[in-house]
C-alpha cells in the first residue's frame, strides 16, 4: 500500500456541492465549520489511515453524509460562540460607559477591563451551588433552565447577515418574537417555585410588566411586516435597502420600540422584577452561584436580541446605505453587530439616567402612552401603503 | 374643655396659665428664656398634658425619659412649642414601690416609642399605653439595664 | 330556595379570595440602611400594615456614659452618628457647658457652626446618595458621593480626620482654623454650589425621579408633628419650625438663611427641603468664615473647664441634619455624668413608619423611608 498524503484526505471540496447541504443560499459559518471539519476529520482520518491502511472508517469521515453532519455540530459550537463573545463585548461595554456616566473608571482588569467579565464568569462556576430545602425543586430548575435556553436560543436565531444565519424562515421574526415572549412565564413560575416571598412578588411583576409591553410591542412589529409585505428578516432589511430605513417613516413606531425593547430585555427603567431595592433581587433572588451567572448571561442576551430587533426592524439590518451592500460588501456582520452597539449603547444611558418606574406607572405607560403611539404608526404606515409610497 | 386656645404663648403666659388651672398639682420651678421648668403630680399628669397639647398647642412631645435617683424614680418630659420654640420640662416623681404613671402616647403619637423606652430601661409602667413591649433590648430580658441597680463592670 | 343560592354563589365569586402577606424587610435586605427591620403586610403590591423594628445596635450608649469622665464621652459621641459625627459631639460640649454655665469664645462658636454646616452638607449628600440607590439609579449615588468627597477633604483641613472627627471641646474646639482652610472652604462651597445643580438637573427634570416621588408617604401637618417627626421630614410636611433659628444655640441667631418649609406633605417636597438646605448651609458656611476672620487670628478658641460638673441639671436640643437632637445631663457634681440621655431624631421619626408607608406600593417603601434618612447608629444608641 503506497504512502498516502494529508492532501488526499484534506481536499476541501465544495460544500454547496455536497448533497445534504442544508441550506438553498450560501451560509458563512457553515462554511466555516465545514472546512473546520475538513481539516480535522481529514487529519484523524489520515492519521488512522496510516495505522491501519484501507480501513472503512477514514472514508466513513470524509464521505459527504458524515462531513455534514459533523460540520452542523461544529456550526452550532460556532454561531453559539459569537452570540456569546457578542454578548460579552455588550456586558463589557455598558460597564466601562456606565463607569464613565458615573464618573469612574469601570472594570479595569485586563484589556481595558474586558477580562473581569472571563473572571466574573470563572467565579460564579466556582461558587458553591446553594438550593433553599423547601423549594419545588424540579420547577425551581426547570424554570430556570427554561428561561436561560430560550435567551440563548433566540440570541443564536439572531441572523447577523444574508449569509449568517441559523434557519431562514419565512416567518424569522414572528419565530423570535414567540420565543422571546416565553421567558416572563417560566419567570412567574420560578418566583412561585422558590418558596421566596421576594421571589413571588418578581415574578408577579414579570407577568405584570409583559402583559404593559406585549401589545404594543406585537402591534409595531406587525406595523413593520405590514411595511415590509412579509414576515421574513431578510425580506424586511432588503426593503429597507430598497426604499429608506424604517426608521424613518416609522419615527413614532421606531421611539416606541426602543422602550419596549427595554422592557422586553428588563432592563433599567423597566427591571420591575429584579427591583433590588425592595426586593432584594427579585425572581432571582434564591438562585446561587452558576446559576445565577447564568441567568446574567441571560439577561445580556435578552439585551442583545432586543437591540438586534430594533436594528433589523428600523435600522437597516446588514446594510449601509450608498455603499455596496448584499454578500461581497463591506462585512456586513460587522456593520450589523457595530449598529446593534449603537442601539444597545443607547440602552445604557437610558440606564444610567433613569430611576426604576413603579408598577402601577409601567401598566399606565404600556396602555396609555406605547399602546395609543403604536396604532398612531401602524395608521400612519396604512396611510402611506395606500398612498403608494410603499 | 371651653378654655381658650393659646397658639403662641409667652413664658410668662405657660407659668401662669398652668399655675392657675393646675394649682397644688404643678408648680413652675423657673423660668428662663423660652425653657419653663415645672413639677407635676404623678396622678395629674394626663389632664396637665392634654391641656398643654389642646390649649397651649405644644404639638411634640420632643423627649420622655426616666431617670433613677435611687430612692425615686422620675420621669421628665420636654414638650415644645412649634410656634415660639417654647419648651416645658415637666418633672414627675415616682416613689420606688409604685412605678405607674398614666402614658401620654394618645396625645402624642410620638411618645410611643419614648414610653416603651422608658418602659424596659427603668420598668417605668405606662398605664394605658397601647403597646407596652421591650424595644431596643431582646424580649427575653428580665431586667432594666439602666437602674442604677444594674452595675457595669468596672463600676464599684 | 332557588333564589338563594343563586346570591350565594354570587357572593362567593364575587369575593375574590385574596390571602394577605407579612414581608420582612431586613435587617439585611438592601433597603434598611442600617440594621433595622420593616414588616410590611401586603395586600397585593400594596402596603395595608406596617411595623419597624429596631435594636439590633442597641449598645447601651448612656449607660456607658455614666461610667465615664466627662471628656472621655466626646469621642463616644462622634460614634452616634457616623454620617454627621460633629453635631452630636456640638449638641454633648452644648449641654456640658450649659451645666457648667460657661460662654465659649465666640470664635470657637462660629467654627462650630461651621463644622455642623459641613457636617449637614455631608450627611445630606449621603441621604441624596440613598435615595438614588432606592430609587433603583446608580448614577446619583454616585455622583453624590463623589461631591461629599470634597467636604470629607475639608473635615480633614479642619481636624485631620474624615469622619469621626473629635473635634469640638467642651468649652470650644480642639484646634484653630488657618487661613489656608478659608480658602479651601470658600472654593469647595462654591464649587458645590454648582456643582450640586449636575444632581438636581438629573433627578428634578426626569419625570420617572419625581413621579416615584411625588404623592408618597402623605402625611398632613397636624399629624407629622404629633407623630414627632422632625428635621427636613417635618419641614417637607408644613411644619415650619427649625431649632437652629426659633430656638438659637450658639451663634445661629446671628446668621442670615432661610429656612425651607413646604407643605405638600409627600416625600418630593421632603426631597427639595433637603435639597434646599444644602445651598443654606454652603450660605451659613461663607458668612461664619467671614465672622472668623473678622474675630482675628489671635482670639482664644477654647476655655479652660474644671473636670467637674456642678450638681444639676441641663439639656440643650439642635437641629441635627435628621431633626431635632436634645442632650439631657443630670449631674451629681462627680466628675462622671450621673445620666445623660439622648433624643435621636431618627428614633422618632422611624416610630413613624406604619402612617408613612401605609397605602403606599412596596416598590415606593425604599424611596418613602429614604426620606427619613435612616441612622441606627444614633437610634438604638
Amino acid at each position: 500500500m503506497a504512502y498516502s498524503s494529508i492532501l488526499d484526505w484534506i481536499q476541501f471540496r465544495d460544500m454547496m456541492a455536497n448533497p445534504f447541504y442544508p441550506y438553498d443560499t450560501y451560509n458563512l459559518p457553515f462554511d466555516i465549520s465545514y472546512k473546520l471539519w475538513e481539516i480535522l476529520g481529514g487529519l484523524i482520518a489520515w492519521l488512522v489511515n496510516l495505522i491501519i491502511p484501507g480501513n472503512g472508517l477514514s472514508t466513513w469521515l470524509i464521505s459527504d453524509e458524515v462531513s455534514n453532519a459533523f460540520a452542523l455540530i461544529l456550526f452550532m459550537v460556532v454561531i453559539f460562540l459569537v452570540a456569546f463573545v457578542v454578548t460579552l463585548l455588550s456586558l463589557w461595554m455598558e460597564r466601562k460607559v456606565l463607569g464613565r456616566l458615573m464618573d469612574r473608571r469601570g472594570t479595569m482588569i485586563g484589556l481595558k477591563g474586558f477580562l473581569q467579565n472571563v473572571a466574573d464568569g470563572l467565579k460564579t462556576f466556582m461558587k458553591e451551588n446553594v438550593i433553599p430545602r423547601r423549594v419545588d425543586k424540579m420547577t425551581y430548575m426547570w424554570t430556570v433552565s427554561l428561561v436561560i435556553g430560550t435567551s440563548v436560543l433566540i440570541a443564536c436565531m439572531i441572523p447577523l447577515s444574508e449569509r449568517w444565519y441559523v434557519v431562514s424562515y419565512g416567518t424569522g421574526l414572528l419565530i423570535i418574537m414567540a420565543i422571546f415572549a416565553l421567558a416572563p412565564f417560566f419567570i412567574l413560575v420560578s418566583g412561585w417555585a422558590q418558596n421566596n416571598k421576594y421571589s413571588l412578588i418578581g415574578g408577579m411583576r414579570a407577568a405584570e410588566l409583559m402583559i404593559s409591553y406585549e401589545v404594543p410591542m406585537l402591534i409595531m412589529i406587525a406595523t413593520t411586516c405590514l411595511m415590509a409585505g412579509s414576515f421574513s428578516i431578510f425580506d424586511i432589511v432588503n426593503m429597507q435597502g430598497d426604499t429608506v430605513w424604517f426608521f424613518i417613516p416609522q419615527i413614532i413606531g421606531f421611539i416606541t420600540f426602543i422602550f419596549c425593547a427595554t422592557a422586553e430585555a428588563e432592563r433599567v427603567p423597566f427591571d420591575i422584577a429584579e427591583a433590588e431595592a425592595e426586593l432584594v433581587e427579585g425572581w432571582q433572588t434564591e438562585y446561587a452561584g452558576m446559576k445565577w451567572g447564568l441567568i446574567m448571561l441571560a439577561d445580556y442576551l435578552r439585551g442583545y436580541v432586543s437591540c438586534a430587533m430594533v436594528v433589523i426592524m428600523y435600522l437597516g439590518g446588514w446594510l449601509i446605505p450608498f455603499a455596496s451592500d448584499g454578500i461581497n460588501g463591506l462585512l456586513p456582520e460587522v456593520v450589523f453587530l457595530t449598529k446593534v452597539w449603537i442601539v444597545f449603547f443607547a440602552m445604557v444611558i437610558l440606564r444610567g439616567a433613569l430611576a426604576r418606574v413603579r408598577t402601577d406607572q409601567i401598566v399606565n405607560i404600556g396602555w396609555k402612552v406605547f399602546m395609543p403611539l403604536s396604532v398612531v404608526n401602524l395608521a400612519v404606515v396604512l396611510l402611506l401603503k395606500f398612498g403608494g409610497v410603499f | 374643655m371651653a378654655d381658650e386656645i393659646y397658639q403662641a404663648p409667652s413664658v410668662q403666659e405657660i407659668s401662669d396659665l398652668l399655675t392657675d388651672k393646675f394649682s397644688g398639682k404643678v408648680e413652675i420651678t423657673r423660668t428662663a428664656e423660652r425653657r419653663v421648668y415645672a413639677k407635676a403630680e404623678k396622678d395629674s399628669i394626663y389632664e396637665v398634658c392634654r391641656y398643654i397639647h389642646d390649649n397651649l398647642t405644644f404639638e411634640q412631645a420632643t423627649s420622655i425619659m426616666g431617670n433613677d435617683m435611687k430612692d425615686h424614680m422620675e420621669v421628665i418630659y420636654h414638650l415644645s412649642n412649634y410656634f415660639t420654640g417654647v419648651m416645658i420640662e415637666l418633672t414627675v416623681k415616682l416613689p420606688a414601690d409604685d412605678l405607674h404613671i398614666r402614658s401620654v402616647a394618645e396625645i402624642w403619637g410620638g411618645g410611643d416609642w419614648h414610653e416603651r423606652e422608658t418602659y424596659e430601661l427603668f420598668g417605668i409602667i405606662f398605664d394605658g399605653h397601647p403597646k407596652l413591649k421591650r424595644l431596643l433590648t431582646p424580649d427575653t430580658y428580665e431586667f432594666y439595664p439602666f437602674r442604677k441597680s444594674y452595675k457595669l463592670r468596672g463600676q464599684e | 330556595m332557588m333564589s338563594r343560592d343563586i346570591i350565594d354563589v354570587k357572593a362567593e365569586t364575587s369575593a375574590l379570595n385574596t390571602q394577605k402577606m407579612w414581608v420582612i424587610m431586613g435587617p439585611q435586605h438592601p433597603f434598611s440602611h442600617g440594621l433595622w427591620t420593616l414588616k410590611a403586610q401586603l395586600d397585593g403590591e400594596i402596603v395595608v400594615d406596617a411595623e419597624p423594628i429596631i435594636g439590633y445596635l442597641h449598645r447601651g450608649w448612656e449607660k456607658e456614659c455614666e461610667n465615664r469622665t466627662y471628656p472621655k464621652i466626646i469621642p463616644m459621641a462622634d460614634r452616634l452618628c457616623y454620617a454627621a459625627s460633629m453635631t452630636y459631639t456640638h449638641l454633648y460640649c452644648m449641654t456640658v457647658e450649659k451645666a457648667l454655665g460657661i460662654d465659649i469664645p465666640e470664635k470657637a462658636k462660629y467654627i462650630r457652626i461651621m463644622a455642623d454646616e459641613i457636617c449637614r452638607i455631608q450627611s445630606h449628600l449621603m441621604w441624596l446618595a440613598a435615595v438614588g440607590t432606592d430609587l433603583g439609579n446608580l448614577t446619583v449615588f454616585l455622583w453624590a458621593m463623589r461631591e461629599r468627597e470634597f467636604f470629607m477633604d475639608l473635615n480633614v483641613r479642619m481636624c485631620g480626620a474624615r469622619m469621626t472627627t473629635n473635634f469640638p471641646r467642651i468649652g470650644g474646639v480642639r484646634n484653630d482654623i488657618d487661613d489656608e482652610f478659608a480658602m479651601f472652604a470658600t472654593r469647595c462651597v462654591e464649587r458645590f454650589e454648582k456643582a450640586l445643580w449636575d444632581i438636581i438637573a438629573m433627578v428634578d427634570d426626569s419625570s420617572i425621579f419625581v413621579s416615584r416621588m411625588k404623592g408618597t408617604g402623605i402625611l398632613t401637618r397636624e399629624r407629622c408633628a404629633n407623630l414627632g417627626i422632625t428635621g427636613p421630614a417635618m419641614r417637607g410636611t408644613g411644619v415650619d419650625f427649625d431649632v437652629r433659628r426659633d430656638d438659637p444655640y450658639d451663634n445661629y441667631d446671628q446668621m442670615d438663611f432661610v429656612v425651607p418649609v413646604l407643605k405638600d406633605g409627600d416625600s418630593y417636597s421632603r426631597y427639595r427641603v433637603r435639597i434646599e438646605e444644602m445651598f443654606q448651609s454652603c450660605k451659613i458656611i461663607k458668612q461664619a468664615l467671614q465672622k472668623v476672620k473678622a474675630i482675628g487670628r489671635n482670639a482664644p478658641y477654647r476655655l479652660k473647664v474644671p473636670s467637674k460638673v456642678p450638681a444639676g441639671r441641663a439639656f440643650m436640643r439642635m437641629e441635627d441634619p435628621r431633626g431635632e437632637s436634645m442632650m439631657y445631663l443630670v449631674s451629681d457634681g462627680s466628675e462622671k455624668p450621673y445620666r445623660l440621655k439622648v433624643r435621636s431624631p431618627i428614633f422618632v421619626n422611624v416610630s413613624a413608619a406604619k402612617p408613612l408607608v401605609q397605602g403606599c406600593r412596596i416598590a415606593d417603601v425604599p424611596a418613602v423611608m429614604a426620606m427619613i434618612d435612616m441612622c441606627l447608629g444614633e437610634t438604638d444608641r
